[in-house]
């Protein structure tokens, strides 16, 4: 029924680092909240994180970056879900990311950067309230 | 050798009244709020190849929109052309493994394909964690191909219940072929004999002795029998005991004699000889009758299922809680017995 399925959120690990504890956790998190959470594993590029979101039907886009890629990484998976008319998927993100470039990701589209401290329950919360058809946005 | 189909309940389905049945038709388009589909045009796109439109397709049978009826409608003249695999076996022998070495195998051929993999939903909070795609991500950016995860949602049986609709939607969006992999399964999660042409049965060693091989439920399903991770120790001894428990099957001359084949999905040997299997399997459907009586017994399934559903909502509406709280006290008090308190309540259907 509208307005009652579940909403889905892709987490990836884009890029070249490999600790992936941070995405699974949120994932977990996200899951627990009762939410449909597609999990795709390591090394994703911008473009596999994009397509997937299409196929999937996902309302939402979790990256986690921890490499000191996240300037270009997110910037070419807003461009690319841009380029497919697929805006509207909502992008946010965590990792290790300078405060400096929160503004600049802000900028960019990224919704929503989480840096280390956010607790679980924030991240849930923030994804109810700015996720799918039932967010403000 | 026929099979039952299996009938189960539409999630949340709203009754929209006698004479209009399940979902809601045109007039509901306005008011789907995000991105306001319009079916038609979607079912365009979809059949083009755009998988954007193939995915909310997916996502509005999946969520029963009350449009549900409208892209059944819509997707019906198109779809009957894909061949529709299913794959099962207990969590862990490999499963989605298994499905992209297959997806693999069947590029090479040119043949399109769609993966729909089904994970099981949290009985608690009704989140899910899909995770299939994990083995699958040499083909994400393939567009020939196309892998949806689906959430169980709360349908037992081993796929989700709108499973069978989303594989409508990728064989009329042009798909050569639609993999269905379920959930982990135990031993009687048998949804997936009924969606699918041809069921591949996956195994692997150590997992239990030729008893487990001989019970009944999943182990009765197969067409084709894989015995993935071939490489360990009693590989062989499954192979034999599958084949054991197949060979005590009363089969007549002609029956489909389902195949035993060894893999190593991981390192993708095995898997031209498991459609080579398949293959074999099609054929001798083809000529024995067997594939036009699965799908009408597929057919028969899914009709039986939506008019249930209706059914079953209208008996609710009718009688809601306080009616049958009040048949019940009566059976309680001894003043009519079950069968006569049941004849009043389908009087009023």
């Amino acid at each position: 029924m509208p307005g009652t399925a579940p909403l889905r959120v892709v987490v990836a690990k884009p890029g070249l680092d490999g600790h992936d504890r941070g995405a699974k956790v949120v994932a977990r998190a996200l899951r627990d909240a009762g939410m449909e959470v597609v999990y795709t594993g390591l090394h994703q590029t911008p473009e596999q994180v994009v397509e997937t979101a299409i196929q999937e039907d996902a309302d939402a886009i979790g990256l986690s970056i921890l490499s000191g890629a996240h300037m270009t990484l997110f910037r070419r998976v807003v461009e690319l879900l841009a380029e497919r008319d697929a805006s509207d998927i909502t992008v946010f993100g965590g990792g290790i990311i300078p405060a400096a470039d929160i503004p600049l990701l802000a900028q960019l589209g990224v919704a929503k950067v989480f840096t280390p401290g956010a607790t679980m329950q924030e991240i849930v919360e923030w994804v109810r309230a700015n996720v799918g058809e039932s967010s403000a946005a | 050798m026929t099979r039952s189909s299996s009938v189960s309940r539409a999630p949340e389905l709203t009754d929209p009244g006698p004479g209009r049945g399940v979902g809601g038709g045109a007039a509901a388009a306005a008011s789907t709020g995000r991105r306001a589909p319009a079916v038609a045009e979607l079912v365009e796109l979809a059949r083009k190849g755009e998988p954007r439109a193939v995915a909310r397709l997916i996502s509005l049978v999946e969520n029963a929109s009350p449009l549900l009826r409208e892209v059944t409608a819509a997707l019906t003249p198109y779809a009957g052309g894909a061949e529709v695999l299913g794959i099962t076996g207990a969590p862990g022998v490999g499963k989605s493994t298994s499905t992209s070495a297959l997806v693999g195998a069947l590029r090479t051929q040119g043949k399109r394909v769609g993966v729909l993999a089904v994970d099981p939903s949290s009985p608690f909070t009704g989140g899910a964690l899909l995770g299939d795609r994990v083995r699958m991500q040499e083909h994400f950016t393939d567009r020939d191909v196309y892998i949806r995860s689906m959430a169980s949602r709360g349908h037992l049986g081993g796929l989700a219940w709108a499973t069978p609709q989303a594989v409508r939607v990728l064989d009329a969006a042009g798909c050569d072929v639609v993999l269905v992999e379920t959930v982990g399964v135990g031993q009687s999660e048998v949804d997936v004999a009924g969606a699918a042409d041809t069921t591949i049965v996956l195994l692997a060693p150590g997992m239990g002795d030729a008893i487990q091989v001989a019970k009944a439920g999943i182990l009765e399903i197969g067409d084709v029998y894989v015995i993935n991770k071939a490489d360990r120790d009693g590989a062989d001894q499954l192979a034999r005991d599958v084949r054991g428990m197949l060979g005590l099957a009363g089969r007549e001359p002609g029956d489909w004699r389902p195949r035993i084949v060894k893999t190593i999905a991981d390192r993708g040997e095995g898997v031209d000889e498991v459609l080579q299997a398949v293959e074999e399997h099609r054929t001798w459907m083809a000529g024995s009758g067997e594939l036009d009586r699965r799908r009408q017994a597929r057919a028969r399934g899914e009709i039986e299922a939506i008019a249930l559903t209706v059914l079953r909502q209208r008996f609710d509406d009718l009688h809601g809680n306080a009616r049958l709280d009040a048949l019940a006290g009566q059976v309680l008090a001894g003043e009519q017995d079950p069968y006569a308190a049941a004849d009043q309540l389908l009087a009023a259907l």
